[in-house]
């Protein structure tokens, strides 16, 4: 506090736009997930790895031209918001450079995973350039309310792979999450909608027991989400997925109408679906099982969950080194679903508790931006996004972890995934578009008149 | 590669990560401990008492150091606008109802041209009411001339009151 004199700038109004801080931060992001490289070439093979000034300098590429764009296009962004998003991804790259040196199923990752980085960042532009006001989104409301669930139903037409439906396959590209692009989709239809109905939701409703409870006709949409998202549980066997939409209908409620009986209500029925869908659901069932007794179930063949454990266990609070731990052992899905457990284990707590931190600063510079937002809808869609992205790092990571049953979701921007990464670009894209708006200085008097009144009223 | 190198860049690796945390949140400092929500409700609550006794200490504090204190912002405490900010840098800013003021007052008791706050030449900000019909008040006086404004001191229009800080 005693020396803030330097640093009064994040709040709305005529401020400096913090680009060459942006510059000094992302160019700090870049240097870290290098040093990592080296750190990984010298401990498995005692050299430096050749291909670390190939993605050094496509980091250091991509860093840049998103720098360009910002500077260019959204002059007043949030200035930490990309180079955690850089630092997030690059270091996303390098554990997936380090997991392919081991013999895992599924052959090299991180040249794949650097192309959809190259995507997602020119997804990023694309966002930066063609939305020229977030405002616009606010017209599609329930064209995005079409498409999302569009996007959520499509997976149940395709194979199941894994023991849950949530891709779809693209003969010739690949396959896509499509629950990656819904949460933004979904994200934008909530924002719209909650904009309109909000006074309704939150000023007609009983006092009940200290809570408010709300009309039965205000309570429809809830429902209906909450079905969808139950539904989804069970064609798609998706618990992270429906997990993620419930849970961001719930914050956005509560945001828009300052309610906590949504809070209550939304808690209670978490749990009569999750719980519900667990007892008949099998592939849902055989997961709860596997986080209530870990060990159990590396004995019966499911051995990830035990081997995530132990990871993080035998990592200690300072871990064994990029490079240095058996992560291996994870196995199948240990680039994607399981990589926070390679974090665990080779940069300890100390580097778990890091990168959380930075997922936590990046929600928090999303809820600031929408603390800073002139209009609601923008409130709303910065509170919605920053809570999606905020609610997905929860999921996996409790998963790891074992504090709640896993779901197939991806860290965002360390896992690999394309979908995951590009989707996270684009959000981290409105996230800045918004705080641009929000920063940007009131559209001032005219100065000329001003100053001529200046001079003639002062005494 | 020696055991010591190796432990060395781990250890390091763990340090620059965390400087890159520690530096993040340098970045954005002012945001995390620069408003004070509880505080401002607090004085809310008791009148305007507390406040008066915290600030005077800091003032004078900030007049010695030669002006390194001056109030950097104008904060909207009460109202239709509360919590909005305004950096100070030298500008003038107008307050009124007219669409082209710096802070556009949506109060029936507010005239359309009511107030300005500008710096003087010693870099003292100062506050003149333009004429309005329902007056500018600073603390609890109506001003008629142009009058200093300390840190603090609530500045009230209609139902908007507004003060600077540092």
């Amino acid at each position: 506090m005693t020396n803030t004199g330097s640093n009064t700038t994040v709040s709305p109004g005529g401020l400096p736009s913090r680009r060459n801080t942006e510059l000094a931060m992302l160019i700090f992001a870049v240097l870290i997930p290098v040093f990592a490289y080296a750190n990984v070439g010298l401990a498995k093979d005692g050299a430096l790895p050749a291909g670390m000034l190939g993605y050094g300098a496509g980091l250091c590429l991509l860093a840049g031209v998103a720098h360009l764009v910002v500077r260019r296009w959204a002059p007043y962004a949030d200035p930490l918001m990309l180079p955690i998003a850089t630092l997030l991804n690059g270091m996303g790259l390098v554990l997936i450079y380090r997991l392919d040196l081991e013999p895992l199923p599924g052959g090299a990752a991180a040249p794949t995973q650097l192309m959809w980085s190259t995507l997602g960042v020119g997804l990023f532009v694309g966002v930066l350039v063609f939305l020229k006001d977030h405002r616009v989104l606010q017209r599609y409301t329930y064209i995005s309310m079409v498409a999302a669930l569009i996007l959520l139903i499509l997976p149940v037409f395709f194979p199941a792979r894994f023991g849950a439906r949530i891709w779809i396959t693209i003969p010739g590209v690949g396959s896509l999450q499509p629950g990656e692009f819904a949460k933004i989709i979904i994200a934008v239809f909530f924002a719209g909608y909650l904009m309109v109905k909000r006074d309704a939701l939150a000023l007609a409703s009983r006092r009940f027991m200290g809570l408010y409870l709300p009309r039965g006709r205000d309570l429809g949409p809830i429902l209906v989400i909450w079905a969808l998202s139950v539904l989804i549980l069970v064609f798609e066997t998706d618990l992270g997925t429906s997990m993620l939409f419930f849970g961001l209908f719930v914050v956005m409620l509560y945001v828009a109408t300052e309610r906590t009986s949504w809070i209550v209500f939304g808690l209670g029925l978490t749990v009569v679906g999750a719980v519900a869908v667990a007892s008949f659901e099998p592939h849902v069932q055989s997961r709860v099982d596997d986080w209530l007794d870990p060990m159990q179930a590396f004995q019966n063949g499911s051995e990830q969950p035990a081997q995530a454990l132990w990871a993080f266990g035998s990592g200690g609070v300072l871990g064994s080194g990029l490079g240095q731990g058996f992560s291996r052992l994870i196995g199948f899905a240990a680039k994607s679903d399981y990589i926070f457990a390679t974090v665990g284990e080779e940069l300890g707590l100390t580097g778990v508790m890091a990168l959380l931190l930075l997922y936590g600063l990046l929600v928090e510079r999303g809820i600031r931006t929408s603390l800073a937002a002139r209009d609601p809808f923008g409130k709303l869609l910065a509170v919605g996004l920053s809570a999606a992205f905020g609610i997905q790092v929860f999921v996996v990571a409790g998963g790891v972890m074992g504090l709640i049953p896993l779901t197939g979701m991806t860290m965002p921007f360390l896992a690999q995934g394309g979908s995951s990464v590009i989707a996270n670009w684009a959000l981290v894209a409105i996230l800045l578009k918004i705080s641009d708006t929000a920063r940007r200085p009131a559209p001032a008097p005219a100065p000329s008149p001003d100053a001529e009144m200046t001079q003639v009223v002062r005494p | 590669m020696s055991e010591l190198t190796l432990t060395v860049m781990r250890l390091g690796f763990l340090a620059v990560l965390w400087l890159f945390v520690i530096v993040a949140v340098q970045v954005i400092r002012s945001d995390l401990f620069g408003t004070r929500v509880t505080q401002r409700a607090a004085r809310r609550a008791e009148g305007q008492r507390p406040q008066q006794r915290q600030s005077p200490p800091r003032q004078q504090g900030g007049r010695r150091g030669g002006g390194r204190n001056a109030p950097s912002k104008l904060v909207v405490t009460e109202g239709s606008l509360t919590g909005t900010t305004v950096a100070l840098q030298g500008q003038t800013i107008t307050l009124g109802r007219a669409h082209d003021s710096t802070i556009v007052l949506d109060d029936d008791y507010a005239s359309s041209r009511h107030a300005r706050i500008y710096p003087d030449r010693d870099g003292q900000w100062i506050v003149e009411d333009l004429g309005s019909t329902n007056g500018t008040y600073l603390d609890r006086t109506r001003l008629t001339t142009p009058t200093p404004i300390q840190p603090g001191a609530p500045i009230r229009i209609g139902k908007t009151v507004i003060e600077l800080r540092k």
